[in-house]
């Protein structure tokens, strides 16, 4: 059997595959944030992108949504993975209903919140009915961009708190139920079992889980668009701003560029801080 | 799976109520605002906008029907599965080769490999859909339905390669050995031995792979005019559409994706799991 | 004083019983061993005594105190797991001062314990590596020392040296012996080795089906099996049994030769013999055709065949036999037991 040759042939296509639509394409962006349609290099684009009046908005609503969006994300997956694991009954079946927004895509998650936050929409509907506001509220105007800010909060933590979940559900698997009983033995009583078993032992998972989830988080675009439409400017929409609408696709790299280079920051951000010596893993 | 600590003894029964009540809170979290979207959807379109909104629907087919026979939205839709579908045959194809070739050999690269398709994960991918617009146009791909498939299998190949090399390894290689000392060759004794064993698994990382497309609404906006996908199409018609269509909308989107989460939620943690180290 | 009372015990996992009523009192400071196949129950049967599974019915006392009903911190005992149980992401030294970190022991008290512990069981130049970073005999070490530096009444042990090597086992066995007679405290130990049982126990309880055949000293385990399974589970090679049947009050007659036997309304018994038990005598009553000759060096092992019953003899390492000799043999009439085909007890 052409044993030596084998394994390179059969990563060849999915290796070629990569380089041309995932490496090439991001050295073409960032070509095409600095440099002109010439090719001469500069930073006008950058320049361009900064000086717009919604720049920094985006930018902090962006970070703004992060922060506040995922560590509520990490506590209720940590408690959702924990009840799971302490489950005897029933695990299978909620597991499914709590994975289920995996399969949302965020322009559905934005639609069904939508649903419950717009005029005529069911939170109205029950506040009224319970006879708590007279007539109904407008939620997501323009004038009231904390409301948006809180729509969207809800949405994104409905929608991808279940990938977190599934994360810390298959890490909580791999630690044998030695340690727990060990522990218990010892003294540890549930919540200590938690902080001094579970949390530390779980870090290479959550390391996982919290770069993906604050990637896709600065990548929040279709719940905002759903929700606020351009009253609550993001990231993303900013690029998909200048590439399709204004067919501006240097300033829209640009802002790509940014987008990557928070990501990056926080990946290695998290990577370092979140670290797990060698010897001390699992 | 682990089972987590055995709490036989000192559960009171305070802790067991605030255990199920917690449980059943979270249950309710997800699914009643599901339950909201698809009421709405099955509601007349007068009831859609009428205040105060009743919880139940009416079961009325009207916004639906005038979804489906919306400008448009039939285009979308069979663009939306021809999409997934390519995207689900090619991400399988590619990555499942990669998938065998990481777990039955050791060689130099691997690493290298290994590396390449964990950053992806570390890349903001919809991203990509930039210079890929641009690359497309340069080789007339652009607003294709075969160009949107590319971008999307970028998306989900990453995990094909990840799922299928777990399935893999997770068959132990002595049953090929046997298959080859008992007169197969390396083809024939994957596919009598080693494909029966992984069919479910790679059928649910083609499920995954579609419903990733089916989802995905940056790239598709970006991407797309005439061959709108259903995302790309509901995105570009917030601004004007009526609220009972953008709610059968988002009902069409959100029912099969329920329906194929259902099928693959036993491989949902195999998937992550490997994902994880 | 830590005296273990465990009364009427029983556990099922839905249909399955695993454990009926079982009754067993392990006095203070004594090194009781938990012995049987797997399934046996021995395993239940210790996690039910650490609080780690609660028993369907019946009762666990320790010192005198009912503790059944106790989360496991508050037994009194500390646990070797079969696997160690030696947290991944905690130094050696920290394993050891979790339990005293719980107890939250002051920092001179911990410094003290979990040198004196490690200094005990040899570890003490290891105290800052990780698990990961320790060999199975180390990682078996330090839950050894994480054991003991709780000072607790109780010690329970699930198979503590089934993952080491067999030379490693041999070395463990004699240095945990030592220690634990130095260190007080009470112990339960659950192995299916019976080798291990032999050489570290005060007492063995031997179990089967979820229950506690028998339950008394090595010697009068091997020497006097209470029960048929207890003869043939203990002792390698087993106890050899033939069918005897009653001539007359006291007289029973084995593969065509008479012995003298206890009296019993029963017409039949199953007589028993251990292989070193044998002597080889011109006049030996007993004839049996060697089948198979295994030197084994310190001795030599004959497996014959009487009556086609299944016959091992074991016999000096200078005899001389080969397949097909028949060899004359005259039990040692004080070894002689019998047993109750019926209900497999001894008479």
């Amino acid at each position: 059997m052409q044993s030596r040759a084998l394994p390179y042939l059969l990563l060849l296509p999915a290796t070629l595959f990569l380089l041309l639509f995932f490496l090439y394409p991001f050295v073409l962006v960032a070509w095409q944030a600095f440099a002109t349609d010439e090719g001469v290099l500069t930073t006008k684009y950058f320049d361009k992108m900064i000086s717009h009046w919604k720049f920094e908005k985006a930018l902090t609503y962006t970070l703004l949504l992060a922060l506040v969006v995922v560590p509520i994300q990490v506590a209720l997956s940590l408690l959702m993975a924990t009840l799971v694991a302490s489950m005897k009954k029933g695990r299978d079946i909620i597991l499914y209903i709590w994975t289920i927004p995996l399969g949302i895509s965020d322009l559905a998650a934005g639609l069904i919140w939508l649903a419950i936050f717009e005029q005529t929409g069911f939170l109205n509907s029950i506040l009224f009915s319970t006879g708590i506001i007279d007539e109904p509220m407008t939620f997501l105007g323009y004038q009231d961009k904390g409301m948006i800010f809180l729509a969207v909060v809800l949405a994104e933590v409905w929608r991808a708190t279940a990938i977190m979940l599934v994360i810390l559900v298959a890490g909580i698997g791999l630690i044998p139920k030695e340690y727990y009983e060990a522990a218990q033995v010892y003294g540890a009583n549930t919540w200590q079992r938690f902080t001094k078993i579970t949390l530390p032992l779980l870090k290479p998972s959550l390391q996982t889980a919290l770069i993906l989830r604050v990637i896709l988080a600065f990548e929040v675009f279709a719940v905002v668009a759903a929700l606020g439409g351009t009253n609550l400017p993001v990231l993303m929409g900013e690029v998909y701003n200048r590439q399709f609408e204004l067919q501006d696709s240097h300033t829209a790299a640009a802002f790509a560029m940014l987008i990557l280079l928070i990501s990056i920051i926080s990946t290695v951000f998290f990577m370092w801080t979140l670290r797990t010596p060698k010897e001390a893993s699992l | 799976m682990s089972t987590a600590p055995n709490m036989v003894v000192g559960q009171s029964r305070v802790a067991r109520w605030a255990f199920n009540g917690s449980v059943i809170v979270l249950c309710l979290w997800v699914l009643v605002p599901i339950y909201l979207l698809i009421a709405n959807a099955l509601s007349a379109p007068s009831e859609v906008t009428q205040f105060p909104k009743k919880m139940v629907p009416s079961f009325d087919t009207e916004s639906v029907e005038f979804f489906l026979y919306f400008n448009g939205v039939g285009k979308a839709l069979w663009s939306s599965v021809q999409v997934a579908f390519l995207t689900m045959v090619m991400s399988i194809l590619i990555g499942a080769p990669a998938g065998y070739s990481l777990s039955r050999f050791d060689f130099r690269g691997k690493n290298a490999f290994r590396i390449l398709v964990l950053m992806t994960r570390a890349f903001p991918l919809p991203l990509l859909a930039l210079p890929m617009a641009i690359m497309f146009i340069r080789v007339g791909l652009d607003d294709t339905v075969f160009g949107l498939a590319l971008v999307h299998t970028t998306l989900a190949l990453p995990f094909a390669v990840l799922i299928t090399f777990s399935l893999f390894s997770g068959i132990p290689i002595e049953l090929e050995e046997a298959a080859w000392t008992l007169g197969c060759n390396r083809l024939q004794a994957f596919f009598k031995v080693i494909f029966p064993l992984v069919l479910p698994g790679i059928t649910a990382s083609a499920i995954f792979a579609f419903v990733v497309s089916w989802n995905e609404v940056f790239a598709a906006a970006v991407l797309t005019i005439e061959h709108r996908t259903l995302p790309a199409f509901l995105l570009q018609s917030l601004d004007v559409a009526p609220l009972h269509l953008k709610f059968a909308g988002g009902a069409v989107l959100v029912v099969p994706a329920l329906i194929f989460i259902f099928f693959v939620r036993k491989y949902l943690f195999a998937m992550w799991g490997i994902a994880n180290r | 004083m830590a005296e273990i009372q465990i009364k009427q015990v029983a556990k099922s996992f839905g249909k399955f019983e695993a454990l009926h009523s079982i009754d067993l009192t392990i006095t203070d400071q004594e090194f009781l061993v938990l012995l049987g196949a797997s399934g046996c129950g021995k395993t239940t049967l210790l996690r039910i005594i650490a609080g780690l599974e609660t028993a369907t019915s019946g009762e666990v006392h320790i010192g005198g105190k009912r503790i059944d009903h106790l989360p496991p911190k508050d037994r009194g005992i500390s646990m070797v797991f079969q696997n160690y149980a030696v947290f991944p992401h905690l130094t050696v030294y920290e394993n050891i001062a979790f339990g005293l970190r719980m107890a939250k022991l002051d920092q001179a008290e911990v410094d003290r314990r979990v040198n004196r512990t490690a200094t005990l069981m040899h570890i003490e130049q290891l105290l800052q590596r990780y698990s990961g970073q320790l060999s199975g005999g180390q990682r078996q070490r330090v839950a050894v020392a994480r054991a003991l530096a709780t000072e607790p009444d109780v010690i329970l042990m699930d198979e503590p040296l089934s993952n080491l090597d067999a030379l490693l086992r041999m070395e463990m066995r004699a240095e945990l012996k030592g220690i634990l007679a130095e260190s007080n405290t009470t112990t339960v130990y659950v192995t299916h080795d019976q080798v291990e049982a032999m050489s570290m126990a005060d007492r063995i309880a031997i179990m089967q089906g979820g229950d506690i055949i028998q339950a008394a000293t090595p010697v009068e385990v091997y020497r006097n099996p209470a029960a048929h399974f207890v003869g043939s589970f203990i002792g390698n090679p087993p106890m050899n049994f033939l069918p005897a049947k009653k001539v007359s009050d006291g007289l029973w007659t084995v593969a065509g030769a008479q012995f003298d036997g206890p009296s019993s309304n029963k017409n039949e018994l199953n007589f028993a013999i251990r292989p070193e038990d044998l002597l080889l005598s011109d006049n030996g009553p007993l004839q049996a055709k060697v089948t198979l000759v295994e030197p084994l060096g310190s001795h030599v092992l004959a497996s014959c065949n009487i009556e086609n019953n299944l016959f091992r003899v074991v016999l000096e390492s200078d005899t001389s036999i080969s397949r097909g000799d028949v060899l004359n043999l005259k039990p040692m009439p004080d070894r002689v037991r019998w047993f109750d085909p019926d209900n497999q007890l001894a008479v």
